[in-house]
């Protein structure tokens, strides 16, 4: 079996895996905007497995955009995290997965989201602690949308950590051109001038995401603008 | 004409409390290596030693509070104590749903020492006075809210909230008692017996209060850990069940507690506390105090008419 028969079979249970929780027999999965992404980091990037969970040198994952977490339910069972007979009860009043992940249901969860706005500090707290710590190493992976950067939060975080050089962070942001207003001259801008590593990508293009999450940007945070199709199909707005 | 103070001149001398916050926090941060303390430049001028010795865990973040509630959460998901400190109206207020989600919500412990409460800043304006900051904290759980009576009881305040894992929220502020009334009990203590009701004192109203009820045979009861509330020592200290709540914020923060701890005893419940309207004046703390009805003749009153005298 060569490598895309094993990636797309792996795919495959990712679809089923997601039926399971919407109860859909089939299940696009393009419609998931998270996907590709969370997959490709669970699977090639991040330095942490189902033994390691309280292992304070694994990497972590900051499911910031908390907003439809199948994609990285899905994932976190494809990879052993949970199993997959827990997704059929997604959503149920006992569930360990509620519509936003709550981390003290889950150890492999590590922050409870849904407003948004909350990862990237919350990384930059996270990550500082390692340091004063001694525990030098772990990354921490940061997964938001364009739209989440209407948060002011944010705008109070990125130029904290890029004046810091938190070289732990990374961010992925995925653009559908969700933001209501936009960000003229794009999103890139708003990382660089702070003093972030930028790279923009094409979010569906495993090998292109790989790459990206893999450069090394010492001494600075690093933003990953992830573009995918827009929600409605439409071109993206000019500004 | 009373004199108008500056800014610097106001923190020059702003409280016992303040100043003794700058100097314990310093101690613990030097003794304690998991012990972390974020700023939002309020007070960053008392802490230049530790920001220059331990720039790893002692971290001013520049007037961004959302973030630095935040960050604090972040501290202690990775196995830091973190302490954050600014003026309460910036620090519960302004970012409290960042309170709720990043503290409340992980499931995390953390300490927020505030400065300024309900009327310190008086000439400032209401944009720096925070009288529903307890409240606030009152609509989640699990937090315990210690309102220190002077510079000693704040001590015992940080220091019991460095050697623990939960949430704290610590209220320093300029209003004070002249002498200690509490080390870190969790119970309310008995400041004066008496058998016709009960008068609880939050905090540093505890001397203006006592003043008030010379004439009364009321016992007071000292309560500067107002959260979780002692219903315990209410009931075991009960006589007549009249009784009158004095806190040094938002009137009726703690009327509920007392409801609660009587809901099977017939009671009546006064409470004084800063009136909800603002109030739209400057001048001096002590005039604000007198405002509210917080000043010793103002208590007396009150309190004389309500335990009918």
């Amino acid at each position: 079996m060569d490598n895309i028969d094993v990636s797309r079979s792996r795919r495959d249970i990712l679809n089923h895996y997601l039926s399971l929780m919407t109860g859909d027999e089939k299940h696009a999965p393009s419609s998931i905007s998270t996907l590709d992404i969370i997959q490709v980091l669970y699977e090639k990037v991040l330095n942490c497995s189902p033994e390691r969970v309280h292992d304070e040198y694994r990497d972590r994952f900051f499911l910031s955009k908390g907003h439809g977490p199948m994609a990285f339910y899905a994932v976190l069972a494809l990879q052993g995290f949970i199993s997959p007979k827990v997704l059929e009860t997604y959503g149920e009043y006992s569930s360990k997965l509620g519509y936003h992940p709550d981390r003290t249901k889950l150890d492999c969860v590590e922050i409870s989201s849904g407003s948004l706005g909350h990862g990237l500090p919350l990384a930059i707290g996270s990550a500082l602690a390692l340091r004063a710590r001694g525990i030098i190493g772990p990354k921490h992976w940061i997964l938001m949308g364009d739209a989440e950067l209407d948060e002011g939060s944010n705008f109070e975080a990125i130029p904290f950590a890029g004046r810091r050089g938190l070289c732990e962070i990374n961010v992925v942001i995925i653009d559908n051109d969700s933001s209501t207003l936009g960000w003229p001259g794009g999103i890139s801008h708003r990382f660089t001038i702070e003093g972030w590593e930028v790279t923009c990508v094409n979010g569906r293009d495993h090998e292109e995401l790989h790459r990206a999450f893999s450069k090394t940007h010492p001494q600075k945070p690093h933003a990953i603008i992830a573009s995918v199709e827009t929600k409605s199909g439409k071109p993206r707005r000019q500004f | 004409m009373n004199k108008v103070l500056t800014w610097d001149q106001r923190f020059a001398e702003i409280n016992a409390m303040r100043q003794r916050f700058a100097a314990v926090m310093s101690d613990l941060i030097r003794d304690n290596n998991n012990v972390a303390l974020i700023l939002a430049d309020i007070t960053a001028e008392r802490f230049t030693d530790v920001l220059n010795d331990f720039p790893g865990r002692v971290i001013n973040a520049g007037i961004r509070e959302q973030l630095m509630i935040d960050i604090t959460g972040g501290l202690a998901l990775s196995g830091m104590r973190p302490f954050a400190h600014t003026f309460a109206s910036f620090l519960i207020e302004r970012p409290f749903e960042q309170i709720k989600i990043a503290l409340n919500h992980q499931n995390i412990g953390a300490v927020l020492v505030s400065a300024g409460a309900s009327y310190d800043l008086s000439v400032d304006g209401r944009t720096h006075q925070s009288p529903a900051d307890v409240a606030l904290l009152n609509t989640l759980a699990d937090w315990k809210i210690i309102v220190p009576g002077n510079a000693e009881e704040a001590e015992y305040a940080l220091r019991m909230a460095a050697n623990d894992t939960g949430l704290y929220y610590i209220r320093l502020s300029t209003e004070t008692n002249e002498k200690t009334y509490w080390s870190g009990e969790n119970s309310f203590t008995i400041l004066r017996p008496g058998h016709q009701g009960t008068v609880i004192a939050v905090g540093p109203v505890a001397e203006r209060v006592l003043a008030a009820t010379e004439d009364l045979d009321v016992t007071v009861l000292y309560a500067p850990v107002i959260t979780p509330f002692d219903s315990i020592t209410l009931r075991n200290t009960l006589s007549v069940p009249n009784i009158a709540i004095i806190e040094p914020y938002l009137e009726g923060t703690t009327t509920y507690a007392i409801a609660e701890a009587l809901s099977d005893i017939p009671h009546r419940i006064l409470s004084i506390g800063v009136k909800r309207q603002e109030l739209r004046q400057f001048g001096t703390p002590e005039e604000h105090i007198k405002a509210h009805g917080l000043d010793i003749q103002g208590l007396r009153e009150r309190l004389s008419e309500f335990y009918g005298r």
